[in-house]
């Protein structure tokens, strides 16, 4: 930060004469003056509005928010809620899962791509498409692929496989991996992306010097390759915990929490609580929940990735 | 000898990179592909157990009822009035954002003041805030301006939020144009404005179309906000589909449900087959620094 703002080189500073005229003073005072409404507008609807948030999560709010003072008692609540419980387990089961599986897929598809494959585009294009849908049109579409009377089930069994089942949308226990499958396929593309971005960023000689070493591709890629990955995998972490803790849409068009609330989420908890049940103090709490949460992994990444910039210019 | 069975060797592999390529890209393929085939058949031909083939009779009567006649509640107007306010709601809080992050790039970048990256750091974090810890306090801002429940109140959320993904685009891209450039231009008696304007947008046209684009898909793809904020005739089209495919009275009509979601899919997906180069960038700018 202190490289930046101490080195920058002022364009806008007039030159400094002893009277400025209103006119100079003004071209001075100009970007500034045209930056701030843009920063005032963030400053209250980010940072204003989560204080607002964090007091009505320490008052007795509930069908319409009050402002006194309980304490912590909406997160005693809160906490002492089991369908939170179920929300926040739920939440951890389906992160681990859904970055597992998108990053494994992601960096398979980024080195499978990255071998001089003839319709290297078309084959882009058909990978990230999912990334441009709505999560509802996502959870829409998967909602029918997966439902087992007319669905994926139905149609192996018709191809003379009777036992095959795959009704797990249909069952509290096994519904929150169908969540995983479609924000898995909405969102591998992407990984994908950032990981052929680094993969390009390697100079291929390196490759080259141990292929004339001996060295088989596979073993190149793992000792080799993957560990240079490490900034893209910094970020295709970050990103998708970002995507998976505020998963909202998804969950709601897919499952709708259900069935019997066995797919809750934090973020599905929090707009029952606040909207349809009237208990908007534990609603706000639980946002403010999840708000540290992200924080705790967005502004550390933010910090790094804020000083390696200032260090790079 | 040796060079044969290693030129097999390496056909192998190259068969199996190109088969298993194929196969993901199947994968990928089929929800679209059995999205498209249910919206053209008839009920009828659904329910007797036809899911991934063909339609034996394409009809577009899925399409025009998703269209046009879709009950939503007890209104059964289709999807075209959601869809007009989605575009009512996009247009604008587009075009606002951009803008506004364009000009706040430009400060950024060519005219740093103290506390300049502070003020930045602070619109970052923005990007990646979950909007559930904001929009309790939101909504009640938006009723006493007057704007709740409205696409107005829609534009002017999606603007607020917007800016922080605009200005870290045109942050980012600015800072590799020069400032030379801008220092010559201010020492032949060019302004603030003037420079802007004919010296730093001609230079961004990539990255206008990186963030018009990226807003687009955002602000059409909401739901959270259009969810939270409108009901009945003024939500967006997300929040309409929602509804469609939820009703649950009656025999469920999947191929007028398919239908809808195309309907809903369709401008983000020709948006991102035109541009896509464009698109991808916009993705990957929260992953690579400029």
């Amino acid at each position: 930060m202190t490289d930046i703002s101490q080195s920058a080189a002022v364009p806008g500073t007039a030159p400094q004469r002893p009277a400025a005229t209103l006119s100079a003073r003004l071209a001075r005072w100009l970007p500034r003056l045209v930056m701030a409404p843009s920063f005032l507008v963030v400053l209250i609807g980010v940072y204003l509005f989560i204080a607002w948030t964090l007091w009505i999560s320490l008052s007795s709010s509930a069908m319409l928010p009050r402002y006194d003072f309980v304490g912590l008692e909406q997160y005693v609540r809160l906490w002492n809620t089991p369908r939170w419980h179920t929300a926040v387990i739920n939440l951890f089961l389906f992160t681990g899962l859904f970055l597992a599986v998108t990053i494994a897929l992601g960096l398979l598809m980024a080195i499978l791509l990255d071998q001089n494959i003839r319709a290297e585009g078309v084959l882009r294009t058909v990978y990230l498409y999912p990334m441009a849908l709505s999560f509802i049109v996502t959870g829409t579409a998967w909602k029918w692929v997966l439902n087992p009377e007319l669905g994926v089930e139905k149609v192996v069994q018709s191809w003379g496989w009777d036992t095959f089942a795959f009704d797990w949308i249909t069952r509290p226990e096994t519904a929150i991996y169908c969540v995983v499958i479609a924000a898995v396929w909405q969102s591998t593309g992407f990984a994908m992306a950032i990981f052929l971005a680094g993969l390009r960023g390697i100079d291929s000689s390196i490759i080259k010097a141990a292929q004339i070493e001996g060295a088989s591709l596979p073993r190149i890629y793992a000792s080799i390759i993957v560990p240079l990955l490490r900034p893209a995998f910094l970020s295709v972490i970050v990103l998708l915990s970002y995507i998976s803790i505020k998963s909202f849409d998804l969950v709601l068009a897919l499952t709708n929490a259900g069935p019997g609330g066995s797919t809750e989420m934090p973020s599905t908890f929090m707009f029952a609580y606040t909207f349809q049940r009237n208990q908007m103090g534990v609603g706000a709490a639980s946002a403010i929940m999840m708000l540290m949460t992200v924080a705790a992994i967005i502004i550390p990444y933010l910090y790094s990735e804020l000083r390696e910039d200032t260090h790079g210019h | 000898m040796a060079t044969k069975s290693l030129a097999r060797q390496q056909m192998l592999g190259r068969l199996f990179i190109y088969s298993a390529l194929i196969l993901l890209a199947l994968y990928y393929l089929m929800p679209l592909w059995v999205m498209v085939t249910t919206s053209l058949k008839p009920l009828d031909e659904i329910y007797s157990g036809s899911f991934i083939g063909l339609p034996q009779e394409i009809t577009f009567e899925a399409w025009s009822k998703a269209w046009s006649g879709a009950c939503i509640g007890t209104e059964c107007t289709g999807l075209r009035p959601y869809f007009v306010n989605s575009i009512m709601m996009v247009v604008p809080a587009v075009l606002l954002s951009t803008g506004l992050g364009a000009l706040n790039g430009y400060v950024l970048t060519k005219w740093r003041f103290k506390g300049a990256n502070l003020v930045f750091g602070m619109m970052l974090f923005g990007c990646f805030l979950p909007y559930q810890a904001v929009i309790l306090p939101m909504a009640q801002v938006l009723g006493r301006l007057g704007l709740s429940g409205s696409i107005p109140g829609l534009v002017l959320v999606h603007t607020v939020y917007g800016i922080c993904f605009t200005s870290l685009f045109f942050r980012n891209y600015f800072i590799t144009i020069p400032d030379e450039l801008t220092k010559a231009a201010q020492i032949d008696g060019a302004g603030f404005f003037r420079i802007f304007l004919s010296i730093m947008l001609p230079a961004a046209l990539p990255i206008i179309v990186v963030s018009c684009i990226w807003q687009f898909t955002q602000v059409w793809n909401d739901f959270l906000f259009g969810v939270s904020f409108t009901s009945g005739s003024d939500t967006p089209i997300t929040v309409a589909l929602n509804n469609i495919v939820n009703v649950t009275t009656g025999r469920k009509q999947y191929n007028v449900d398919m239908a809808s979601a195309m309907i809903a899919a369709i401008p983000t997906l020709l948006v991102y087959v035109v541009a896509g180069r464009y698109f991808v960038r916009g993705l990957t700018a929260g992953a690579v620094k400029g």
